[in-house]
C-alpha cells in the first residue's frame, strides 16, 4: 500500500511541471478533438469556428481584465456592470447624435474611469478586500446604467460604431468564398491579448504586478508603489470592460439593461480554469485565453448537440473545481514547506 | 574600526510614536564603513521599528538621519536604496513566485529599448545575477529557479545578495539567522564577514549571542525604546549583553 502511494506521488512529481505549463492547452485540444468527432460536419466548419470567436469576443476582454486583478491576489466583481454602464453611456451618446468617433471612444473612457474608481476606492478608502469595493460597485455601476437609460434598451448604431463587434474582413482575395470571412472581433482579441502579454511579461510594471501577487511586502520593500500599481491594474481592467462594451454594442446593435449580467462570474471562471490562482502571482495570458476558449467551446459544442443549458452549467462548474484541485496539488508538490 | 573617522550612517534622537504608544525615544546609532554593529534587545524593545525608520519605511516622529555626514530625509525605501542603504527583512521580503534573478533586481530591473518601448532585459538580469552570486560565493542551481523552491538558507542568501547588488554602503539585517537550520547559519555569517571586508557597514539585529559575537565589532542594546548600553565587543561579555537585554547593567 505504501509503495503504491509513493509511486503515485512520484508520478505526480514528474507530471506536475508539464501539467502546469501545458495542461490547460492539452485540455483545450482534447475538447476540440472530442467535439470534432461528435460533430464532424459542423464543429470545425468556418462558420462555426468564427461563431465561437464572435461569442467569446467580449467575454475574453472581461476575463483578461479580471486576470490581471487576480494576479495581484485581488478580485473585480464589477466588470459586468462596468461593461453595462459603458454600453449604456455609448447608447445614450449615440442617440444624442454624436459623431461615430466620439461614440466609439466613450465606452473606453467610461470603463477606464469606472476601474479608476474601483482602484482608488480599494487603496484610498483602505477597503479590507477588493471583493467589498467591487461588490459595491457591481450594484452602483449597474444602477447608474439604468438611471441614465431609464432602464430600457436603446437600439440602432451606425456601422462605424458596430465595426469592432460586427465587422467582417473579406478574404475573397485569398480565393476563399464570401462566407469565409474573418470577424474583426477575432483580430481585435489577438491584438489586445498580444499587447497585454507583452505588458505583463516584458515590462517593469507587468513584472511588479506579478511581484505584488507573490508577496506585496517584498514589492513594497523593493520601493514599488503598490497602491499606484493596483490603481493602474483596476483601471486597465475597467478599460478592457469598456472594450467589451464596444464589441457588445456592435454584436447586438443595442444597449440593454441585462447586458453582462453575471458575466463577472464567467470571467473569473475562465481565469481559474486557465490556471490563475486566487493566492495571486500565478497564471499566464495564454492560460486565460485557453480558459475563455474552453468555456466558449463547451457552450458552443453542447448547443450544437442540443444539450440543455443546465448541463452546460454543471459541466462548467465541474471544470472549475477540477482546475482548482490541480492548482492545490501544484502548490502542495511544487513548494517547499 | 576606529571611531575617529566619520560614521557612514548616524541616527540622532530618533523618536517614533504609534498613536499613544512610544516605540522609540531619543535613540542614537552610528555605524562606520567595514564595521558590523549588533543591535540587541528584548521583544518590543524597538529594534525592528528603528530598522524600519533607517530604511525609510517609517518616518520618525522626531530626530534626524545623517548619511556620510549629510542630513537625509527618507520618504520611502527607494530613497534609502538610492543612498546605498539596504535592508534585509526578517520575513525576507522575497516574491516566491519570481525567479532568483528577478527578485534580486525587483524594482530596479535593467531594461532595453525597443523603439519607444522599454522592455525587461532578461539576459542582462541573468548575467548580472550569476556574476553577483559568484562574487558572494552563493551556490544555486540556476538564476532562473523560483525562490519558493529554495531552502531557508538559500533564501536568506538571495535576500542578502539582493541587498548588495547595487553597491550598498550600509546593509541592515533583521534576524538574519532566525529561520535557518544550524548548518546554514555558518554560511550566512561567513557572507556577513565577507561583506565587511568589502567596506560595507553592516547592522545586525539578532537574539542570538553566537551571531553577535561571531560577526560584530560593536554591540548596542535597546530597552523599552531607549538606548540602554553600548560597548565594543572586546570590552564586554555574553553574560553582560544578555543582562542588558533584560534591563540590567
Amino acid at each position: 500500500m505504501e509503495d503504491k502511494d509513493k509511486k503515485i506521488v512520484s508520478l505526480h512529481l514528474k507530471l506536475m511541471p508539464y501539467l502546469e505549463k501545458y495542461g490547460i492547452l492539452l485540455l483545450l485540444v482534447i475538447m476540440i478533438l472530442v467535439m470534432h468527432i461528435l460533430q464532424p460536419d459542423v464543429f470545425l466548419s468556418w462558420r462555426n469556428v468564427t461563431n465561437v470567436f464572435k461569442q467569446i469576443s467580449w467575454q475574453s476582454m472581461l476575463a483578461l481584465g479580471v486576470f490581471m486583478v487576480i494576479v495581484t491576489a485581488g478580485i473585480d466583481l464589477s466588470v459586468g456592470s462596468i461593461m453595462m454602464l459603458s454600453l449604456m453611456i455609448l447608447a445614450v451618446v449615440a442617440k444624442a447624435g454624436a459623431p461615430w468617433y466620439i461614440v466609439v471612444i466613450t465606452p473606453l473612457i467610461a470603463g477606464f474611469l469606472c476601474g479608476l474608481f474601483n482602484g482608488l476606492g480599494i487603496t484610498l478608502l483602505r477597503m479590507p478586500h477588493p471583493f467589498i469595493m467591487t461588490l459595491g460597485t457591481l450594484y452602483i455601476f449597474r444602477g447608474t446604467g439604468n438611471l441614465i437609460s431609464g432602464g430600457t434598451p436603446i437600439s440602432g448604431f451606425t456601422d462605424e460604431v458596430r465595426y469592432l463587434g460586427h465587422g467582417r474582413i473579406d478574404l475573397q482575395w485569398l480565393g476563399l468564398e464570401k462566407s469565409q470571412y474573418l470577424p474583426v472581433s477575432l483580430v481585435l482579441i489577438a491584438i489586445v491579448y498580444i499587447i497585454f502579454w507583452i505588458f505583463l511579461n516584458h515590462s517593469k510594471t507587468g513584472k511588479w504586478i506579478y511581484a505584488i501577487g507573490g508577496n506585496p511586502n517584498a514589492a513594497r520593500a523593493s520601493g514599488i508603489n503598490v497602491n499606484k500599481i493596483l490603481v493602474i491594474v483596476y483601471s486597465l481592467c475597467g478599460f478592457l470592460s469598456g472594450i467589451g462594451a464596444l464589441i457588445l454594442a456592435g454584436r447586438t446593435d443595442s444597449g440593454y439593461p441585462n447586458a453582462g449580467l453575471q458575466s463577472e462570474l464567467d470571467a473569473i471562471a475562465a481565469c481559474i480554469i486557465g490556471g490563475a490562482s486566487f493566492f495571486g502571482g500565478r497564471g499566464t495570458v495564454l492560460g486565460v485565453f485557453a480558459g475563455v476558449m474552453i468555456m466558449g467551446i463547451l457552450r458552443n459544442g453542447l448547443n450544437l448537440m442540443d444539450v440543455s443549458s443546465f448541463w452546460q452549467q454543471v459541466l462548467i462548474g465541474s471544470i472549475i473545481v477540477l482546475a482548482v484541485y490541480i492548482d492545490v496539488l501544484r502548490r502542495d508538490l511544487g513548494t517547499r514547506k | 574600526m576606529s571611531s575617529t573617522t566619520n560614521p557612514l550612517l548616524e541616527a540622532k534622537g530618533i523618536t517614533k510614536y504609534f498613536g499613544t504608544i512610544t516605540a522609540l525615544e531619543n535613540v542614537n546609532l552610528k555605524v562606520h564603513a567595514g564595521e558590523c554593529l549588533g543591535v540587541v534587545g528584548d521583544n518590543g524593545a524597538g529594534k525592528s521599528t528603528l530598522m524600519k525608520v533607517l530604511s525609510g519605511l517609517y518616518k520618525p516622529s522626531a530626530g534626524s538621519l545623517f548619511f556620510q555626514g549629510k542630513e537625509e530625509i527618507l520618504e520611502s525605501p527607494r530613497d534609502s536604496q538610492n543612498l546605498g542603504l539596504e535592508m534585509v527583512y526578517q520575513d525576507l521580503a522575497l516574491a516566491g513566485n519570481l525567479p532568483i534573478g528577478e527578485n534580486i533586481f525587483l524594482g530596479r530591473e535593467p531594461t532595453k529599448n525597443l523603439g519607444f518601448i522599454k522592455l525587461l532585459d532578461f539576459n542582462k538580469i541573468k548575467e548580472l545575477t550569476n556574476a553577483h552570486l559568484d562574487k558572494l560565493k552563493i551556490n544555486v542551481k540556476s538564476a532562473d529557479q523560483k525562490v519558493e523552491e529554495l531552502s531557508g538558507g538559500q533564501r536568506q542568501a538571495v535576500a542578502i545578495a539582493r541587498s548588495t547588488a547595487f553597491n550598498a554602503k550600509v546593509v541592515i539585517m533583521d534576524e538574519p539567522t532566525a529561520a535557518l537550520a544550524i548548518k546554514e547559519v555558518g554560511k550566512v555569517l561567513d557572507l556577513i564577514n565577507s561583506l565587511k571586508k568589502t567596506g560595507v557597514g553592516v547592522i545586525v539585529i539578532s537574539h542570538r549571542m553566537d551571531d553577535i559575537f561571531t560577526v560584530c565589532d560593536r554591540v548596542m542594546a535597546l530597552f523599552q525604546g531607549t538606548n540602554f548600553a553600548e560597548a565594543s565587543l572586546s570590552n564586554t561579555s555574553r553574560d553582560e549583553v544578555i543582562g542588558w537585554i533584560m534591563g540590567k547593567k
